[in-house]
Order: C-alpha cells, then sequence, then structure tokens
C-alpha cells in the first residue's frame, strides 16, 4: 500500500465524518421545524462551530498532500475534489444554521400546516435530505451513476422554488396574520434551493473524481 | 500542425537475445521538450541511446525497425554526422578533465579534426555558454580547467558543449539527477529556455520533473510504449491504468 493511501484513507474518513455532522443539522433542522422546537433548533445551531472545524481541518490535510506527496492523476483529482466538496458541505452546514435560526426566531407556537403542505417546503426538505444521503453513498463507494441521480431531484427543488412565490403570496393574501410565517417559509424554500445547488455541485466533484469528466457550467 | 522531428516506426532493440524495447511507435515534436519516464529496465535510456547509436557499441546490441531523424533512417548515417545532429548530456556531469572550460565547450570541433579561426571559436564559446547560462558565471574563468566548476555548472557546460555543435536534438538522459534542486531548478529552466530553439527528450526517474518541464509524456514499461501523450493528460487522466499506477506510485 502506497503511503499516499493512507493520507487518502484519513481524508475520507474526515469528510464522511462532517458530511454525518451536516446531514444531522438538516434532519435535526427539519424535525425542529415541523415540532418548532427551538431548543433543536439551537443544538443546529451550536454546531455550526464543529462544521467549520472540520472544514479547517479538511483545508489544512488537503495542503500537507498537496505539499508533501505531490498526488497526480487519480489522486490529485481525489485530493482537488474533496477539497471542493468541504467547502459545499460547509455552505450547506450554514443553511441548515440559517433555517434553524429562523425557527428560533418564529414567534408562534407551531408552523400552520396548510403553509407547510402548500408550499411543498417539507418535501423540499426531505428531497435535501435524501439528496445528501446518496451523495455520501456516492462519494463512499465511487458510484457515479448514483451520483448522477440527483440532478433530477435537483430539478424538484427547481420547482418547489419557481412555485414558491405565488403560492406564498396567495397564503399571505388569504391569511393575513400569519404573514411572518409566510415570509419564513418563502425564505426557507429559497435556503434549501441552494442546498440543491450545492449538492450539484458535489455531484460533479464526484463524476470529476471518479470519471475525469468535467461537468461544471454545461448545459444539461 | 506540430512538426515531426523524430519518428520511431515499429522500433526495437535487443542486447544480445534480451528484447529490452518492444514496437515503439512515437513522434517527437520540434521545439517540444518530450519526457521519457518509466521504472528502472524499461528500456528509456536504451531508446535515447539508439536515438545518437550509442546503443549499438555495446557488444551483441542490435535493433530492429527504423528510426528517421526528419525522413533520414538514422541506422543510414553516418554515426558522427548523427551525433552531431543528436547531442547528449549524461547523468553524471562529464567535462573532459584535461580541458579547459574554453576548450570543452568546441571539443566536439576540435576531437573531430574541425577547424575553426579564432575568432569563430570566441564567438561559439561565447554563445553556447550564454545559451547553457553559463556565460556570466565563467566569462572571466575561460581557461580554467572544466572540472573546477560545481556540478550544476558542470553540467551546464555539457550542455553547452552539446549545443555548441548545432544539434537538432539534445538528449538528457538524468541529466540531473546527480544535482542539488537549486541546480536541479537552474537547468529545468535552462531547458525552457533552449526548447525555443531545440528539440529536446529528457529521460528522467523524476516525475515531478517531467511534470514541470516538459510538454509530451512518454511511459515506457518493460520495454514498451505504454502511454505517449501531452504531459498534463498523463498527470492528470493517464489513460493507461499502468500509467496510472506508476504516477500514482502503486508500482515499478
Amino acid at each position: 500500500m502506497a503511503h499516499i493511501d493512507d493520507e487518502l484513507e484519513g481524508l475520507k474518513r474526515e469528510m464522511l465524518g462532517m458530511w454525518t455532522l451536516v446531514q444531522l443539522q438538516l434532519k435535526k433542522g427539519l424535525e425542529s421545524l415541523t415540532k418548532l422546537d427551538k431548543d433543536l433548533a439551537r443544538e443546529v445551531i451550536l454546531s455550526e462551530k464543529r462544521v467549520n472545524s472540520y472544514e479547517l481541518k479538511l483545508d489544512r490535510d488537503c495542503e500537507n498532500i498537496f505539499a508533501l506527496f505531490s498526488p497526480v492523476a487519480v489522486d490529485l483529482r481525489y485530493v482537488l475534489a474533496v477539497l471542493k466538496i468541504n467547502n459545499n458541505l460547509e455552505r450547506i452546514g450554514d443553511i441548515a444554521e440559517g433555517i434553524a435560526r429562523f425557527v428560533v426566531d418564529v414567534d408562534d407556537n407551531s408552523f400552520d400546516n396548510n403553509l407547510l403542505d402548500i408550499s411543498e417546503l417539507l418535501l423540499m426538505y426531505e428531497e435535501c435530505i435524501s439528496m445528501m444521503e446518496s451523495l455520501k453513498i456516492a462519494f463512499e463507494t465511487e458510484d457515479t451513476k448514483l451520483a448522477r441521480s440527483i440532478f433530477k431531484q435537483d430539478e424538484i427543488l427547481d420547482e418547489i422554488n419557481f412555485n414558491a412565490n405565488e403560492i406564498i403570496a396567495n397564503y399571505i393574501r388569504n391569511n393575513i396574520d400569519k404573514t411572518e410565517q409566510g415570509l419564513y417559509a418563502l425564505s426557507i424554500i429559497r435556503k434549501l434551493e441552494r442546498v440543491g445547488d450545492q449538492c450539484k455541485n458535489i455531484a460533479e466533484e464526484i463524476i470529476f473524481y471518479v470519471e475525469a469528466k468535467v461537468l461544471k457550467h454545461k448545459k444539461d | 500542425m506540430e512538426s515531426t522531428v523524430l519518428t520511431a516506426s515499429k522500433f526495437g532493440a535487443y542486447f544480445g537475445k534480451n528484447h529490452v524495447l518492444k514496437n515503439i511507435n512515437l513522434d517527437i515534436y520540434k521545439n517540444k521538450i518530450t519526457a521519457i519516464m518509466g521504472p528502472s529496465g524499461c528500456g528509456k535510456t536504451t531508446f535515447i541511446r539508439c536515438i545518437n547509436r550509442l546503443h549499438e557499441l555495446t557488444p551483441g546490441a542490435t535493433v530492429e525497425g527504423n528510426l528517421f531523424l526528419h525522413d533520414e533512417d538514422i541506422y543510414k548515417m553516418y554515426p558522427i554526422i548523427l551525433r552531431k545532429k543528436a547531442g547528449m548530456v549524461f547523468q553524471r556531469p562529464n567535462p573532459f578533465p584535461s580541458m579547459s572550460i574554453y576548450e570543452n565547450v568546441i571539443a566536439g570541433y576540435t576531437l573531430n579534426g574541425i577547424k575553426l579561426k579564432k575568432q569563430e571559436k570566441d564567438e561559439l564559446v561565447q554563445e553556447s555558454l550564454e545559451d547553457a547560462a553559463l556565460w556570466n558565471e565563467v566569462k572571466d574563468t575561460l581557461h580554467k580547467k572544466g572540472t573546477f566548476l560545481s556540478g550544476g555548472q558542470q553540467q551546464r557546460l555539457c550542455i553547452a558543449r552539446a549545443i555548441a555543435m548545432k544539434p537538432e536534438i539534445l538528449l538528457l538522459d538524468e541529466a540531473t539527477s546527480a544535482l542539488d534542486p537549486i541546480s536541479t531548478a537552474s537547468i529545468e529552466e535552462l531547458l525552457l529556455e533552449l526548447k525555443k530553439n531545440y528539440t529536446i527528450i529528457i529521460v528522467t526517474h523524476n516525475m515531478q520533473q517531467a511534470a514541470r518541464v516538459s510538454d509530451k509524456t512518454a511511459f515506457f514499461y518493460l520495454g514498451e510504449l505504454i502511454e505517449y501523450d501531452e504531459t498534463k493528460n498523463i498527470f492528470t487522466n493517464p489513460k493507461n491504468p499502468k500509467t496510472q499506477n506508476y504516477i500514482t506510485g502503486r508500482f515499478g
């Protein structure tokens, strides 16, 4: 086994640790939203620090591998992909934190179920969680078919986001006393749409690492 | 379109019955640096020794197929003429110990009985040493022995000696492996300058050197050419798993 293999294996372990933590943030974020559990939301906010320290550690590890092992070919693509996925995961962590802050800030005791239904916010949230899980498996097993499968899911997110303005505007018109909830829901949808974009970036990095194909900025 | 200086066609080489190079087909392009890499015993040094016909000086050594310098079959050329066109620099700097720096640079002429006027010699020495990035360091000590120079300077003197003959191709066999990193860097910098006027082939064990300085890279393994491509392709996305395993340090 080449010496660099130990380093790359270590990098993978760190990356998966960060991945699990960010997934947990998303899952807890969803739970805190549906139950309007402010304590759980605060937990999500606090775990952001751990995500940040994972990001710094992975940055440093990649830098060391570049400096000490001069990776080439598949190894080079792998370290480059880890470096970028690291950044994408940190952004997803930020978004989860942002959503949790809405939950903490909202004045009501519960979210209007009707609003969650018509805006498809929960469906969107679940798609994000499912995309993250698929990508984690794809990264671990170098399964580019699985990585590609999330592009379809991202389209669902885009559609929900596209329809959200009209749906929520109507909701606010009809439920003027729940304007704040409507606005929070729209903000959360916008944030989840960005999670979808980050997931798409991650899928592209996995494909780049395994197949040496660059999908970035290509038309669908 | 890139113009081809050297072409190997179904080229092979033997030491006695030992088949050390097998069916090599490749083109070397003008004003490019081509790196040949591969594990020990892969035939890379044999290949460049065939290009200036040093291989055949070993008893029992033979070749098959063709090597063309432009359209001329190398193995139908007069070896002395060929070696003027394909200059070689070896692993260990080897200036002639009994000669001064000045005499070393024009050794190719004097040893071949080519007479030059004093002014021609002076100009040739200055020009070659300037091209080898050594002139400023030795211009006041031209008549001192070449062996007084540092290793890196001696190697640049050998490069000056090779380019004084105005070769078409410059062959470097592990030319920096005996040098420290600073001298290596200065030779690499020199190669990048020299490629404006010369076509260069380097044999190297140092993959990072191949990656840094070459335009094209050929990977040899067990006497075969496994992959030949733009250097950046070889080091980012090699097509052959053997190349990938070698450059990522997983065999060889």
